[in-house]
């Protein structure tokens, strides 16, 4: 199946919740801030959510600005 | 004690600074610390899976005052989109809303900034519109529950000072809500500047993350803020057209 992460689309080849995908990227999952399908997901909630087909993932994180 | 309270949060340092535009994210401790700010910006973006970079939020030091920034958003909606992603961080409750939809001058849409300030403000967030100095924003900001309003000195980044000096004197003058002058400060005599006319605070990040010597510039802009300050709360003297002499003009040496 395909998720879209970032405005780009990538695959997921087998079944997954979502702290199992984003731990697949190699993320610092301290630091990074998740919107699922438009709606903000606190990190207890990642491994209950099951990942389907066109789900659409925000990974956001704080960076240096003014 | 003179203090800026904002937010219900007591403020000993009125300089706030942000932390973009550095060659080394390794340098904002120092800065600062050199500047004795208390209260800094970050921006919040999408993570590139391509071209890891560092976490700039290790670099912070613990018992700042975070003040995620809304840059990006083009409207009100993504602004309040963004403002509350940065509250499930768990950065607090502070935001800089920052609407912008023109590339060139990077000039704030206020209509869209205080329909998000309304939202944002309901929903209990302590609320700082990036601003340009117009006074019938300004009071609908008040309105609406802004914590402050952050007028612009000249475009953002742009080192120019205070452009908009006359526009600012008077939303000082009529705006009950601290103002704090933000973006297009470029040196510690505009910030000085601010200060003396009144200024509840500046922000400014391009002038110390530019400067040749960031870790001096933040201490110099330090200084500068608490001097402005000072002269405010002591009272300017009146400017004069001619001289007045400072020493007595009676009991000179060829009477």
């Amino acid at each position: 199946m395909e998720v879209v992460l970032n405005g780009t689309v990538a695959n997921v080849d087998k079944e997954m919740n979502l702290w199992e995908f984003l731990l697949s990227k190699e993320l610092d999952l301290e630091t990074i801030i998740v919107e699922y399908n438009e709606v903000i997901v606190k990190k207890q909630e990642w491994n209950m959510i099951i990942l389907q087909d066109k789900d659409r993932l925000e990974v956001l994180k704080f960076v240096g600005g003014g | 004690m003179d203090q800026l309270v904002i937010g219900g949060r007591s403020l000993q340092s009125r300089l706030f600074i942000g932390t973009g535009k550095y060659s080394a994210d390794t340098l904002i401790p120092e800065v600062v610390k050199k500047s004795g700010s208390e209260v800094i910006t970050v921006a919040l973006r999408r993570i590139d899976f391509n071209s890891p970079t560092g976490n700039v939020m290790d670099h912070i030091p613990s018992g700042m005052q975070l003040l995620p920034n809304t840059s990006g958003a083009r409207n009100a909606q993504e602004a309040i989109r963004i403002a509350r992603l940065a509250k499930a961080a768990g950065c607090g409750n502070w935001i800089k809303i920052e609407v912008i939809s023109d590339n060139k001058y990077l000039l704030p849409d206020g209509y869209e900034t205080i329909k998000a300030t309304e939202v944002l403000a309901g929903e209990g967030f302590v609320v700082l519109p990036y601003i340009s100095p117009d006074l019938m924003v300004a009071k609908q900001l008040v309105e609406v529950g802004a914590a402050a309003v952050m007028p612009l000195g000249a475009p953002i980044g742009s080192n120019r000072g205070l452009k908009t000096k006359e526009l600012l004197r008077i939303l000082i003058e009529e705006i009950a809500l601290p103002v704090i002058v933000d973006a297009g400060i470029g040196k510690p005599s505009d910030a000085c500047e601010a200060m003396e006319m009144g200024a509840a605070a500046c922000l400014l990040n391009t002038a110390i993350a530019s400067a040749n010597q960031p870790e001096l510039m933040a201490e110099a802009f330090g200084m500068a803020v608490a001097a402005g300050r000072k002269a405010y709360l002591a009272g300017l003297g009146r400017s004069e057209k001619y001289a007045s002499s400072s020493s007595p003009l009676t009991g000179f040496l060829h009477n």
